[in-house]
């Protein structure tokens, strides 16, 4: 009884073996993140600063801040998502509460993933199309998140029905058996116990938004415009504006003499504001998930 | 209920057809459930009997494509002509095989059916709450911890907050579908003397695959197998010696199924 035997041993190679592949794995994915971010805080350090945060460029771009460009950002992620959310969030509970399972939904469903995958040059082209000269918005605030918000609605879409589809179809039943309706289980029951999967989507799509630079670039982004440094309230949603993606774009490609720093410090200030925004979706995501309730 | 009531059967189905796509799992089932009756169905698994509570209480409709044909009358209505869905539902308590805690408090388990019916009086909705958990044998564990999980609570007493629950909403029919299959021996008794005293306000429509349990409790027993009646008559000549059919005989002793 328990003696060492041939097979005990390579057993135990293959679980050591196993164990290394997989690690190796792990680090080989954040190794370069942290070498990403590292580098990047590295070239960015000479301008960091609140200052930068909180004035407007100047000099064609090659000093000063990027307030203008910061705020622009903020503008076009909140309303996108200001949009895309109730829209996103309510469809899903359609699709996923009351559609029965017909050629019809199934084909619905089958867009909406097919939606979430469609380049975004290509919603660019149809935001151009659909709300600047169409509809007649013009290049503004307004039609750049029309646009991101056609972007990220699939995929509020998907995950909204993943959170859903989450909560046991037994409490459902339980509340359709004592005579609730599909809203009454829907507010009391479904809701309640999927929210923090629901607003987790939403969030992680902020930094898609965020991040993204072809759909704003036709549809409400510019070069540069100046605006009142430290006021929120600078622009309108009829503006066109900066934003950091594009701004990002801009001082590398088309401002051949900016300060080597300044993209550097462009792109750490595009990455923390994701960051920070992830790091608010997984505490909440935490905080939520505490209090569930099965 | 009115006194009229006495004169038709509190549940009546006649060539009851239940087909899910195109595979018929109730092949015509006809039977009548008289007031405050211990009514048991038993037969083997996939026999259709969970199907048959479906259509007492329309949820059969909640399922993509289930199908029923034939009729199925609750208090002489007969419920596919019922407008009010929701008043139909209340009117049958409905316990499920799994106990179903709802992620809410002990409480908000048993006020969820009268609130989602309108009630919002405080002291009404106390009373209902307190006598309903008595009803189920439940009160005295929990009523020092009302506001606590009903998830949080054991089996044995999550199927008795399943058991309030269908009260809550003062069915005249509480059907049971196969209460005690994930619950200990001990509760399974405590149930079974529930029903025993429910009986007198409420009729019983108890589905179990433990012939022992139909035994123990019904009046009348009906034993389906394969989606068709076998058997249907009072509970002491359907386990006699001399049942009318042989199936019956060699299904409650145990010689199949």
């Amino acid at each position: 009884m328990f003696t060492e035997t041939q097979f005990g041993k390579s057993r135990r190679r293959a679980e050591l073996l196993a164990k290394c592949v997989l690690g190796m794995m792990v680090a080989s994915m954040i190794i370069p993140l942290f070498l990403i971010v590292g580098y990047l805080v590295k070239e960015a350090w000479p301008l960091l600063s609140l200052d930068f945060l909180f004035t407007n460029p100047t000099g064609g771009m090659r000093h000063g801040g990027i307030w203008s460009a910061l705020l622009g950002t903020l503008y076009l992620v909140t309303l996108s998502l200001l949009i895309a959310a109730p829209i996103g969030v309510l469809a899903a509970v359609y699709l996923n509460e009351y559609a029965r399972d017909s050629w019809f939904t199934r084909i619905i469903n089958l867009a909406v993933v097919n939606l979430a995958g469609v380049p975004s040059i290509v919603h660019a082209l149809f935001g151009l199309g659909a709300f600047v000269l169409f509809a007649g918005i013009g290049r503004s605030i307004l039609a750049a998140s029309l646009t991101l918000a056609i972007m990220t609605l699939p995929v509020i879409i998907a995950s909204t029905k993943e959170a859903l589809s989450a909560v046991p179809i037994s409490f459902r039943e339980a509340c359709w058996n004592v005579g609730a309706s599909r809203w009454q289980t829907i507010r009391g029951i479904v809701l309640p116990n999927s929210i923090s999967g629901i607003l987790t989507g939403v969030i992680l799509q902020v930094s898609r938004a965020a991040g993204e630079t072809a759909p704003i670039m036709f549809t409400g982004a510019v070069f540069f415009k100046k605006i009142e440094a430290g006021n929120i309230f600078a622009y309108s949603i009829w503006d066109q504006c900066m934003a950091l993606s594009m701004h990002l774009f801009t001082i590398t490609t088309q401002v051949t003499d900016a300060p080597r720093a300044l993209p550097f410090a462009t792109a750490v200030v595009l990455l923390g504001t994701v960051l920070i925004v992830n790091a608010l979706s997984i505490g909440l995501r935490v905080y939520l998930r505490s209090r569930k309730k099965w | 209920m009115d006194d009229e009531s006495h004169t038709y059967p509190l549940i009546r189905v006649q060539d009851l057809k239940v087909r899910y796509g195109h595979r018929e799992v109730v092949h015509g089932i006809s039977f009548d459930v008289q007031k405050n009756e211990i009514f048991a169905i038993i037969g083997p698994a996939q026999s259709g009997k969970s199907s048959i509570l479906k259509c007492l209480n329309r949820t059969l409709e909640f399922i993509a494509d289930a199908k029923m044909s034939g009729s199925v009358e609750v208090n002489g209505v007969d419920v596919k002509k019922v407008h009010n869905v929701y008043e139909l539902r209340r009117e049958i308590g409905m316990v499920a095989p799994l106990p179903v805690g709802l992620p809410l408090s002990i409480f908000d388990n048993v006020a969820f059916a009268p609130r989602a019916s309108g009630l919002r009086d405080k002291h009404e909705l106390d009373a209902l709450v307190q006598r309903c958990l008595e009803q189920a044998a439940l009160w005295d564990e929990v009523k020092d911890r009302l506001n606590s999980l009903g998830t949080k609570l054991s089996g044995g007493q999550q199927q008795r907050l399943t058991i309030a629950r269908a009260l809550s909403h003062q069915p005249s029919i509480l059907c049971l579908d196969e209460f005690s299959i994930a619950i200990d021996p001990v509760t399974t008794m405590r149930i079974e003397d529930v029903l025993k005293e429910l009986k007198a306000e409420l009729t019983v429509v108890l589905v179990t695959n433990l012939v022992q349990q139909a035994r123990r409790l019904a009046d009348r027993t009906m034993f389906v197998w394969n989606g068709e009646v076998v058997e249907l008559g009072p509970t002491d000549a359907i386990f006699s010696e001399q049942p009318q059919s042989q199936k019956t005989y060699d299904y409650v002793h145990g010689i199949f199924g």
